[in-house]
């Protein structure tokens, strides 16, 4: 009943963030709808001052700033989104293989990702999009194979407690194979507490490829993505002008809207152990 | 104890180990081929295989590791592709640039983190632990560029106090240095102290559910006299290990604030290197950065077995 009730009335700031989110996906999706300007379209002097035609101005070769974030919301948004399914997608299986599958197998596993680990996520996305180039599909492919290294410690302490059931040694005796059990009798009992950790997760991909393009080497132009157009703008903010403030923004809110959601998703279903918001 | 710490020194080895043969692994082993990535597309497959040999490439893999990993050993870090300068020479003054950032934060940052992270435990669901907890949940949320665009629109921009670039040369003074490196330094601060202020307050949080705390309020003792004298020695522990693991994610945090600030740092050395594909400095920068992640991840392993006496015994 008690979760019930909290499931039908979340707390304001889940309803505030949920609101900013679905604002951003509907920008996302409808872009070209919404968007009073296209683009890649140069219509107005570099920098140009807020006004009732551009409302929140013009960036460094006069593209409106304002059409150009909510393009921006595809991009940054659904390469986010695609690096972190395809993150917990292989997390996900090999962590439950490494629980179900045995000894050998699970330790093979665990010490490949502590060594994979034992590089800081940027510096080895560097050195990998330094050889392959940042095409989309490198940048997705990269980041969530880096990041399914934290999603497999997860799964695999969550699904090493459900191993042990009773439920789970049934279906063992009844002779199901490995992936039955990992599909039909783990897997749903693991899932729950993963979801909370997708909006982190989602979190992390999410600033990890703002800063990427940022720096340049993540979505490339002529896309608008947030982190792309921060970089864009940064010189405009010796001279006071306010420009590459707007995406940052936008960066910003996104992920203090997926904290506050999670939050309270956190608040219905208790932590699981082993699980880290951090980093 | 000794032993103790000699294993984790040799685990430290290993690992720093694994962390060189990661990195050619990555950058040499791949199917990416240097050599056309360094050429691109228009390469013919003639010059590709004259480039090929030129780089040693038509060597096997392992010979070149080992012929990379002693040099890399003797401080002959190989030469830039695309300036032909010495890398070691290069990253030396940068390195000292980015511990000189970095330690700057963290004098900043480690104190008044750990502070306020127990003032937060202590008063804990107050408004002070509320604005605190807001805070920092805002800082870790938003790019790190954002805090710093923010800041340099305040303090630069509109109030003119520091500069909004971070120029260094070798013959600055020390405290022009700390005024021209306060941005950035500011702006890493807010990042790790986030963190660690979490981090600690947390930790201080999860001792104070201990069935020997409980005890000491049911003494009647004050909540502040609980705090400091029964639940922060046994804090101690996990709170040096949240320091040392936020000192090393500092280390990566500095990559963005250099490229931000424009400071001669390894970060930006690194971005550097990769934007223009030059091989021999990424390896370089992705040592420095890896050694660097797992010299602090080993210490704050020995510190938390020097400060608990209880690890000090293996089971």
């Amino acid at each position: 009943m008690a979760i019930q009730n909290s499931l039908k009335n979340p707390p304001i700031s889940a309803k505030i963030g949920m609101v900013i989110l679905v604002v951003f996906i509907f920008f996302a999706i409808f872009a070209p709808l919404i968007a009073p300007y296209g683009e890649a379209e140069s219509i107005g002097k570099t920098w140009a001052s807020p006004s009732a035609e551009f409302l929140l101005g013009t960036d460094n070769i006069g593209r409106d700033m304002l059409s150009r974030i909510i393009f921006g919301a595809r991009m940054t948004l659904g390469v986010a989104t695609a690096c972190t399914l395809l993150s917990f997608l292989i997390g996900i299986t090999m962590g439950l293989l490494a629980a179900v599958a045995g000894k050998a197998l699970d330790q093979i596993l665990s010490r490949f990702v502590d060594l994979m680990l034992s590089i800081p996520i940027l510096v080895f996305a560097l050195m990998i999009l330094s050889m392959f180039g940042s095409s989309l599909f490198t940048l997705i492919i990269t980041i969530g194979i880096l990041d399914s290294f934290r999603v497999f410690r997860l799964a695999r302490s969550i699904a090493i407690n459900i191993v042990v059931t009773e439920f789970v040694e049934v279906a063992r005796l009844r002779g199901e194979g490995l992936w039955w059990i990992m599909v039909r009798e783990v897997l749903p009992n693991a899932l729950p507490p993963m979801i909370a950790e997708f909006g982190l997760r989602f979190c992390f991909n999410f600033l990890f490829v703002a800063g990427l393009s940022f720096l340049g080497l993540g979505i490339q132009p002529p896309f608008a993505d947030w982190g792309g157009m921060v970089r864009e703008n940064g010189r405009a903010i010796a001279f006071g002008i306010p420009a590459p403030l707007w995406p940052a923004i936008a960066i910003g809110l996104t992920t203090i809207s997926v904290n506050m959601i999670v939050d309270w998703i956190l608040s219905i279903n208790a932590r699981p152990s082993g699980a880290s918001a951090e980093m | 104890m000794l032993r103790l710490i000699m294993t984790r020194v040799f685990l430290g080895c290993v690992t720093l180990f694994a962390v060189t043969l990661l990195i050619f692994a990555a950058t040499e082993i791949l199917p990416g081929d240097v050599a056309s990535a360094v050429l691109g597309q228009g390469a013919t497959p003639e010059t590709l295989a004259a480039f090929r040999i030129e780089l040693g490439l038509d060597r096997p893999a392992y010979v070149r590791y080992l012929e990379w990993l002693t040099n890399a050993l003797q401080g002959d870090l190989g030469i830039a592709m695309t300036n032909k300068r010495e890398v070691l020479a290069t990253i030396t003054p940068r390195l000292y640039n980015t511990l000189f950032l970095a330690g700057y934060a963290a004098a900043i940052a480690v104190p008044i983190a750990i502070i306020l992270g127990i003032i937060a435990a202590i008063n804990e669901g107050k408004w002070i632990d509320r604005t605190a907890n807001i805070l920092t949940l805002g800082a870790i949320s938003v790019p790190e560029f954002f805090i710093a665009y923010i800041l340099i629109l305040v303090f630069a921009t509109n109030l003119g106090w520091f500069p909004s670039l971070s120029t260094v040369y070798g013959d600055m003074g020390f405290w022009q240095k700390i005024h021209v490196v306060a941005l950035p330094a500011l702006t890493l601060t807010m990042l790790v102290m986030a963190h660690m202020l979490r981090m600690t307050r947390a930790s201080v949080l999860a001792i104070m559910s201990q069935p020997y705390i409980e005890m000491a309020f049911l003494k009647g003792l004050p909540r502040r006299r609980v705090i400091l004298r029964h639940a922060l020695p046994n804090a101690a522990a996990p709170i040096i290990s949240v320091v040392a693991l936020n000192l090393a994610y500092l280390i990566v945090g500095v990559v963005v604030i250099e490229v931000v600030f424009v400071y001669p740092g390894v970060g930006q050395y690194m971005v550097d290197g990769v934007s223009k594909r030059d091989l021999p400095v990424i390896q370089a920068c992705a040592l420095v950065f890896g050694g660097a992640f797992v010299l602090l991840n080993t210490i704050a392993d020995i510190l938390a077995i020097l400060v608990n006496p209880r690890l000090r015994h293996p089971r």
